[in-house]
């Protein structure tokens, strides 16, 4: 019950979040580029339609803002669309084929992730100059190891349940063992564990962004707003607070998501 | 005063009463059964009298222990009765134990926290205790795991941890269930030994073991309270129609009409099959035959190989060598490399119906699948009313169809597994350990639904069981297995009555007879099956055979004939 | 348990050597070089760099010169600090790093596991409640927010603490950043924690020991403890990795002379050794510590020996 709550409270700030950011920079007389060095840095206000104020060259940052939560959006849907579908795939052979193969795909899962792979993406990103593509696959890779791990893990358990004994032995193909008996129990464990890797791929994300390693001016992210924002708190906290806060509670609607979700999937099919 | 008084003890979960005034009473030194199926409540009344029942539930009534009331008790006052005035041994040993902490530390904190042994002199009261309760080499299992332990042992264990505190009460929840019946017998006789003056609460679904341990016996049926009284006359004249009816549905090992032997054409043959696990052997040559409509048992305990033995037939494991025949063609590789029709004409009943029902598919969609993969000309319309045809041919109505399998009880859940095994009209229907999750009337239902089904059509079926009273009703001829080795093979008529090998003869001999009077005394088999990776040498059970000789640890016996029964002994008259 | 040990320190071997070849074959691949934005060079002086840092031989050649000097402890020259071998740099600024993080471990595990547990026993109660609210509020905000806001109140508008690094001295300037840095992970053990603890609690072996007439601390301590701590200690892989990737943002922000900073001005600069030399230290350090926590979880768990 609480489940369903939580999953229809998240959903619906995050869809009005998306919403707004898709809207907004439609909505407001500014745009993102457009400099004006006689305004820098000044306060929210309605007069002058600057909602979020203006940055350090006078940039409006409601729009600023606006375009950030997209990229920060698009950045971890892609990303988590790219661990997924490597991660589904990958774990899905090695559980289904188990055996050797298995061992083998799985070891060497557990050596990458013993790499520091966070050190990785920023050596990527300079050697390779910020490329916003390299970002997404850089994501996806860290992320696609968790993935990979949970699907390999339940489909070998489905794998040895009977209920799929049954169906061998009752003559239904192994296609249709694969695509009727064990891929309908593995959506629920996907669909959580996606709505999980999203949030850590912004953070991935900002986290290169506020480096300055990511997404590239006059582009922004929120993490790079985070970045220009902390330059500026002491003059002008809300160049910081407001990024931040809308950084932290899309993360917050995305790992209460994934929570709700698995409470769902767990009350329909007690094990 | 009786040392236990309970009246008119209620438990509620929410909306649901599993225990409805429920009043009993044991004096010190007694011993008191407490029978009834799951859901009865029998072991929510054994953690009230503890004052263990989760946070969630709601007692009521008066439960006085030795004077002190127990529901609402302080944890300070409880913690004092428990273990020290109440011991408890639960069910399976292998949950009940902590499997990260050494033997020793666990039972250490027992005499500790009542203050009756200091730290010095602790350990070596756990020792003598594990010694006491017939642990070899107590000093060593001291510091094992758990894990390290069979499992008759690690219930010997739970049994020391109740007692080292020499309670007045001990309470044992089913403490025999998920042990092999030898080595049940085993558990029994040292409850009886060990508890001395200690009166004992032994609750448990199994009418034989109240009738060969219980002084005093109660019956609960849905949380109700229907009968008590002395065993002696409980069970011979029973007053409420439950215990009646517990007592029609618990098959007796002993006495009843055996099936008679069928003639008739095989079906389907096994021949020298062998099945190779990584380090270890679990079947090793064995051969055996169905005919048409006949119903063969394959018996034993755990690590006997029946499961490896069937599954391998079937072809869901490896068989290294041997060959299987049926209706004149052999049977060959894995299940999927064999011909549909073979594939359609033999079918499993698993042990446990949840596990064996995709949670994903509905009723209707489970019992119909396997005629969507053979017979696809079939409109959606006639396949639905096959399903529901086979449904009610098991005892579940339409409704059923649309329900998914975590709507159903056991049983039901059971039913619905056989439906979808038997919806293509196999010749061979293979059950393994397809009742023994079920409770006596679940049970006799299901036997009932099989027995009908093979009345009608010829089904012939291969019985896999433990419980040697269940193969008594249903199978025309059985094949004890013991560590993988075929040991002895007859009628049920000839095996019942005269079994030839020791080991046949003591698990019958361990199969508790829900009659007081009939309770023949025996003295059960020594020691617990040895690990098949390591098998004994010679004849495998020597070791734990009362009769075995230097020639039996030496020489395996081979299989022969003696009078109609096939056996593998040395001295099958002895 | 020694040949548990022994397989485990063997399996390290291979990752270990896959991640040094990983992080040199990047860096060596990465287009430009240190001293592409130095005034153009005539080409014998570029040739006679290239020579002095062995860049004019084949790859392998390169790769086996590293790997000898690697075992030697010999990281090579840094690029951009030319007075200085790779190895010193990381020497001098590494102390720093390392006491932020273990300070940062140690408060996480503390707080974490003290939280968690508590939180568990009262299930459902409001204490519950608030500390899972925080602890999911920790998870979802990063160290680089939760850092500079930390510094703007607790420092910039309050003056509590000191916000920066330089200036200040002894223990009080490592406050900030390491709560800073422990956040986070206090978050997150926490939550793990009270999941594993409550289904520890709920397994059969726990009843055993309430039976037995043990109360709740004893029972907590002797026997839910140490099972309830293995998701714990699996997670410290994943949090080692993640304190030492905080780090880098945290001594950015309170300008730590740590290796974190050393990394980010090296990758910036181009200084490759420097930056390969960093990774393979880190790459080492994780596998190292990933090597101890499996270690450990075999001394807890006697069954996984056996595997």
């Amino acid at each position: 019950m609480s489940g369903n709550r939580s999953i229809r409270v998240t959903a619906g700030i995050l869809l009005a979040v998306a919403i707004a950011a898709l809207v907004g920079p439609w909505i407001s007389p500014h745009d993102y580029a457009t400099t004006n060095l006689e305004n820098i840095l000044s306060a929210p206000a309605l007069s002058n339609m600057h909602l979020f104020g203006t940055d350090d060259l006078g940039r409006d940052l409601f729009v600023r803002t606006m375009l950030g939560i997209r990229v920060t959006l698009l950045v971890a849907i892609v990303a988590s669309l790219v661990s997924l579908v490597i991660g589904v795939t990958y774990g899905a052979i090695a559980g289904f084929v188990g055996g050797r193969v298995d061992a083998a795909m799985m070891r060497f899962v557990d050596t990458l992730y013993a790499l520091p792979f966070i050190f990785f993406v920023i050596l990527l990103m300079v050697a390779f100059e910020r490329n916003f593509l390299l970002i997404f696959v850089a994501i996806g890779a860290i992320n696609w190891l968790d993935m990979a791990r949970i699907v390999r893990g339940q489909t070998l358990s489905l794998r040895e349940r009977e209920f799929v004994e049954a169906a061998r032995l009752t003559g239904v193909s192994t296609l249709r063992i694969v695509f009727r008996h064990i891929a309908p129990n593995l959506v629920g464990i996907v669909v959580v564990y996606v709505t999980l890797t999203i949030p850590q791929a912004i953070l991935v994300e900002s986290f290169l962004s506020f480096l300055g390693l990511g997404i590239q001016e006059p582009q922004t992210s929120l993490g790079a707003l985070v970045d220009a924002g902390v330059k500026h708190m002491e003059g002008a906290s809300w160049s910081l607070l407001i990024p931040a806060t809308l950084l932290a509670l899309i993360l917050l609607c995305f790992n209460f998501l994934g929570d709700g979700l698995r409470d769902f999937f767990d009350a329909r099919h007690p094990s | 005063m009786s040392l236990l008084d309970v009246q008119g003890l209620t438990i509620r979960y929410g909306d649901e009463t599993v225990v409805d005034g429920v009043n009993l009473f044991i004096d010190r030194g007694e011993s008191v059964g407490l029978v009834g199926e799951s859901g009865s409540g029998k072991s929510q009344s054994a953690l009230a009298i503890l004052g263990l029942l989760p946070r969630q539930a709601v007692a009521s009534g008066s439960i006085e222990f030795d004077g002190q009331q127990i529901l609402g008790a302080s944890d300070s006052v409880l913690n004092a009765l428990r273990a020290r005035r109440i011991g408890i041994v639960f069910q399976d040993p292998m949950q009940a134990l902590n499997p990260y902490l050494r033997i020793g530390a666990q039972l250490r904190q027992i005499p500790l926290t009542h203050k009756l042994r200091d730290k010095a002199e602790v350990d070596a009261r756990v020792v003598e205790m594990l010694a006491s309760v017939g642990l070899p080499d107590p000093q060593r299992q001291f510091r094992a795991y758990p894990h390290e332990l069979s499992g008759g042992m690690r219930q010997r264990v739970m049994l020391a941890s109740a007692l080292i505190a020499e309670p007045d009460l001990l309470i044992a929840d089913e403490p025999t269930t998920a042990l092999d019946v030898t080595v049940q017998a085993q558990i029994l006789d040292l409850l009886e030994d060990m508890r001395d003056n200690t009166a004992l609460l032994l609750i448990t679904h199994d009418l034989g073991i109240v009738a060969g341990h219980c002084e005093h016996t109660i019956v609960l049926d849905r949380g109700r309270l229907v009968e008590q009284g002395p065993t002696t006359s409980v069970f011979a004249a029973p007053s409420h129609a439950h215990t009646r009816a517990l007592l029609a549905a618990a098959p007796r090992v002993d006495r009843g009409d055996v099936p008679e032997a069928v003639t008739g054409s095989t079906i389907l043959s096994v021949g020298d099959a062998v099945v190779d696990y990584r380090d270890l052997q679990a079947v090793s040559k064995v051969s055996f035959s169905v005919k048409i409509g006949e119903t063969v048992a394959v018996v034993g305990e755990s690590g006997s190989g029946k499961s490896s033995l069937v599954r391998a037939m079937l072809g869901l494991v490896p068989m290294a060598s041997g060959r299987v025949v049926y209706a004149g063609s052999t049977l060959e590789g894995p299940v999927e490399d064999r011909a549909q029709s073979q594939r359609r004409d033999l079918q499993l009943v698993f042990q446990d119906p949840v596990s064996a029902l995709n949670p994903q598919m509905r009723v209707q969609t489970l019992v119909g699948e396997p005629l969507l993969v053979h017979e696809p000309q079939l409109s959606a319309a006639a396949r639905a009313e096959r399903v529901a045809a086979m449904l009610e041919r098991v005892g579940l109505s339409r409704k059923f169809l649309r329900r998914f399998p975590h709507e159903l009880s056991g049983g039901q859940a059971q039913r619905v597994a056989i439906a979808r095994a038997l919806i293509l009209g196999p010749r061979v229907l293979v059950c393994d350990e397809a009742v023994a999750a079920l409770d006596g009337s679940v049970r006799k239902q299901v036997l009932n639904v099989l027995r009908d089904v093979q009345a009608d059509t010829g089904l012939s079926i291969i019985f896999i069981s433990h419980d040697l009273a269940v193969v008594r009703s249903i199978s025309h001829r059985v094949l004890v297995m013991y560590l993988g080795r075929l040991v002895e093979m007859a009628d049920s008529e000839t095996l019942f009555a005269a079994p030839k090998h020791p080991y046949t003869r003591a698990l019958l001999d361990s199969v508790p007879v829900p009659d007081p009077v009939a309770m023949p005394k025996r003295a059960p088999l020594r020691g617990e099956v040895p690990s098949p990776v390591n098998p004994p040498s010679g004849c495998v059970f020597h070791p734990r055979c009362a009769k075995a000789d230097a020639r039996c640890g030496s020489k395996a016996p081979a299989l022969r004939d003696v009078e109609r029964t096939r056996v593998a002994c040395h001295y099958p008259n002895a | 348990m020694l040949r548990y040990t022994l397989l485990r320190i063997l399996g390290a071997i291979p990752t270990l050597l896959l991640v040094i070849a990983l992080a040199f074959l990047m860096v060596h691949a990465a287009p430009g070089g240190p001293f592409d934005d130095e005034r153009a060079l005539p080409a014998d002086v570029e040739a006679n760099i290239a020579a002095a840092y062995h860049l004019d031989e084949p790859l392998p050649q390169q790769f086996l010169r590293y790997m000898s000097g690697l075992l030697q402890g010999d990281l090579g020259p840094s690029y951009r600090y030319r007075d200085y071998t790779v190895a010193e740099l990381i020497g001098t600024a590494f102390p720093y790093s390392l006491k932020l993080g273990a300070l940062a471990m140690a408060l996480a595990l503390l707080l974490g596991v003290t939280a968690g547990t508590v939180a568990a026993l009262r299930q459902g109660t409001a204490l519950d409640k608030v500390v899972m609210g925080f602890s999911m509020t920790g998870i979802s905000i990063p160290v680089f927010v939760i850092a500079p806001v930390l510094v703007l109140f607790l420092a910039v508008k309050l003056q509590w603490l000191p916000a920066g690094w330089s200036g200040t001295t002894g223990m009080s300037r490592y406050l900030l950043p390491v709560i800073t840095l422990a956040l986070p992970q206090i978050a997150y053990i926490a939550r793990l924690t009270r999941a594993s603890m409550i289904d520890v609690l709920s397994r059969d072996f726990i009843r055993t020991a309430y039976a037995q007439g043990l109360g709740t601390v004893t029972v907590v301590r002797v026997h839910a403890l140490k099972p309830a701590m293995l998701p714990v200690l699996s997670y410290m892989g994943p949090a080692i990795a993640a304190i030492l990737t905080g780090s880098v943002v945290v001594e950015e922000i309170f300008g730590i002379p740590g290796l974190g900073q050393f990394f980010v001005r090296g990758a910036l600069n181009r200084d490759y050794t420097l930056v390969l030399g960093i990774v393979v230290f880190y790459a080492s350090l994780i596998v190292f510590l990933n090597l101890l926590v499996d270690i450990l979880y075999g001394a807890i768990d006697p069954r996984v020996r056996y595997q």
